[in-house]
């Protein structure tokens, strides 16, 4: 490993530090009467416009997993990586359909998470239970996500030791948002969200325009790491990838892509950023703006071919055997060192940041799903706050353990595991927004179905380097083709919920209350019927007033 | 469990920007017919522009349903 430069170290460590003050100023900004209740310190007091929204959905989406994880998959894979860009579109027509319902009865019965929705709206705690779980389990392998974004910036940094203090510097930036998400909650991430992306247009303009241009234009690019792409890995013995996808990888492309969009705005960190919204209008035109983050994206995706075309970049990553390490070191080659120091605080902001919103969107449903609904039903709001900061802790220490479990095989695969978790609560949360026609249990076996087959499946599967949950893909049963699992265990769910809604409803199995009316779901700001005092109203089963 | 949607008129506004918001899944899911190299564009395979200018196109689509049902109760 290289010598630390000391500019290059420096810009890094100043960014940092003005993102940690902006972080604990936070909890001033926009503040409500007490930061001690869940829709203050989990929601942000529901107050966000537009623009807000936008910074604060882009903070969610566009993370580590965007400028490493992605352009780590194409530059390990070729096209296959490239999968993320039409994921990244053909969700927001989800989005457009699904948000909009979902910020309205949940504006209008105070719901702070997706479990509670569903706890409403089916009339089942244990479903609302499930979802909750799911939600906590598949955001801790995202989590994992961002501190390996974190961690392979400091390691092209060269500040990363050896032996003990290996890990040391990642447990200190993750010690520093720990303790401002704790402070402040959603304000923190919303507010450093604009710094945040300030600087990743910044750096991403000026890496789509300079570097290109220094390795001899876009056709040289492709036609490097084409060449690149079509040696034999040394492992196998087969090219490592392609320019374009295949006859063998065309279903696993679009099973990636299509899966993964069912997960988007399930996810509970997304809905924690959509429920933030004041009005259900910021949602609807959110959806139609975010696509342009997801152009971003996909150029961003080609950094991964630019260092295939840096032949001292490739060596360094095959060196290191992580190819998490392509942008990082394809930035430290090209860049000045000042700049690449403002590239490496962009990347390292950029994880922690959506970092932040997915521990607070976890404690958000351990404290109201887990901790309120089943152990301490008449918990205080200032109660409910206090235990949703503490588990935002534990949230990041379960985290760990996944960065440690995946070593440095390819991060993306740590998303897709969650993908596959979480998309097993699409039916009860997403198509539940429309229609309450699936019986309760139903939607519970469907989600034990999916769930058990998409774990299973994915436990079995292995590679040279990861003995388990080495790969997303398995072959689909009757189909013969390799594809995402979490769609197959999607299918399987869905096959389930349908079979047995209709069995328990010839045999008269009785059906959960519903307390949300149809007008709810196109309800508006003023129609809140739940005063902001008491969240805890629609989980009591008072409903509302 | 009586609850039924409330009832809504398929409008032929309604079905356009219902129609608007299959487009982008039904370009993106026919990976065969984009997986080729030429025509090129600036260096960039058809692949790689086609799907980066699908993007935008898919934000126009989302941009549009939203006008064409905006007002209360929106599209679903």
């Amino acid at each position: 490993m290289k010598n630390v430069d000391v500019v290059q170290l420096s810009v890094f460590v100043l960014f940092l530090a003005a993102v940690t003050v902006v972080g604990f100023l936070a909890a001033r900004w926009r503040r409500g009467q007490t930061l001690m209740h869940l829709d203050e310190w989990g929601l942000g007091g529901r107050s966000f416009g537009t623009f807000v929204t936008w910074f604060l959905l882009g903070g969610d989406l566009y993370t580590a997993y965007t400028f490493i994880a992605v352009p780590a998959a194409v530059f390990a894979g070729g096209a296959m990586g490239f999968w993320a860009v039409p994921y990244g579109a053909i969700a927001y027509p989800l989005v457009f359909l699904i948000g909009p319902r979902l910020w309205s009865v949940s504006h209008r019965h105070g719901y702070v998470t997706t479990a509670d929705f569903v706890h409403g709206r089916f009339g089942s705690r244990a479903l609302g239970l499930a979802v909750a779980l799911t939600g906590i389990l598949a955001m801790m392998p995202y989590i994992a996500l961002q501190l390996v974004g974190v961690q392979a910036v400091l390691t092209v940094m060269g500040i990363t030791g050896t032996g003990p203090a290996a890990d040391l510097p990642l447990f200190l930036a993750f010690a520093l948002l720990a303790a401002y998400t704790y402070t402040s909650g959603l304000r923190a991430p919303a507010l450093i969200s604009f710094v945040k992306d300030t600087l990743l247009y910044l750096v991403v303009i000026v890496a789509i325009v300079y570097i290109p241009a220094r390795l001899g234009g876009w056709g040289s690019v492709f036609d490097s790491a084409e060449a690149a792409l079509s040696k034999p890995d040394p492992a196998t013995g087969r090219p490592s990838g392609s320019l374009v996808t295949t006859e063998t990888t065309h279903w696993a492309y679009g099973t990636l892509a299509l899966g993964s969009s069912l997960a988007l705005f399930i996810y509970p960190h997304t809905v924690t950023g959509a429920l933030a919204a004041g009005r259900r209008d910021v949602v609807r035109r959110n959806a139609a703006m975010l696509p342009a983050y997801s152009v971003v994206l996909g150029l961003l995706a080609l950094l991964g071919y630019m260092a295939l075309a840096d032949p001292g970049v490739v060596a360094a990553v095959r060196e290191a055997g992580n190819p998490q390490l392509a942008v990082p070191f394809l930035f430290d080659a090209a860049f000045p060192p000042w700049f690449a120091g403002v590239a490496f605080a962009a990347i390292g902001v950029g994880a922690l940041v959506p970092a932040a919103i997915m521990s607070i969107a976890a404690s958000n449903l351990f404290t109201r799903n887990v901790y309120t609904a089943f152990l301490r039903p008449d918990a205080t709001p200032e109660e409910e706050t206090r235990v949703a900061q503490l588990v935002s802790l534990l949230v990041k220490v379960g985290a760990l353990v996944f960065v440690f479990a995946f070593g440095k095989s390819l991060a993306i695969n740590m998303q897709l595991l969650g993908g596959i978790w979480v998309v097993q609560t699409f039916p009860a949360l997403a198509l539940g927004v429309f229609t309450r026609w699936f019986h309760r249990w139903a939607l519970l076996a469907g989600w034990a179905a999916g769930m058990v087959y998409g774990t299973w499946t994915a436990y079995l599967s292995s590679s040279p380097a990861q003995e388990h949950f080495a790969s997303p893909l398995a072959e689909i049963p009757f189909l013969g083709r390799s594809g995402y699992i979490a769609l197959t265990a999607f299918v399987l769910n869905m096959l389930v919920v349908v079979a047995l809604t209709v069995a328990f409803r010839a045999f008269g199995v009785p059906d959960g209350a519903d307390e949300t009316s149809p007008s709810d779901y196109t309800a508006d700001a003023a129609d809140r019927l739940a005063a902001p005092e008491d969240p805890g109203r629609a989980l009591t089963g008072e409903g509302p007033r | 469990m009586s609850e039924t949607p409330p009832a809504r008129t398929p409008t032929p506004r309604r079905v356009l920007a219902g129609v608007l918001l299959v487009v982008p899944f039904v370009v993106y899911l026919a990976v065969p017919s984009y997986a080729k190299v030429t025509p090129k564009l600036a260096g960039f395979p058809f692949f790689y522009w086609w799907q980066l200018l699908w993007v935008v196109l898919t934000a126009v689509c989302i941009g549009v349903a939203h006008r064409l049902t905006r007002g209360r109760g929106g599209a679903e």
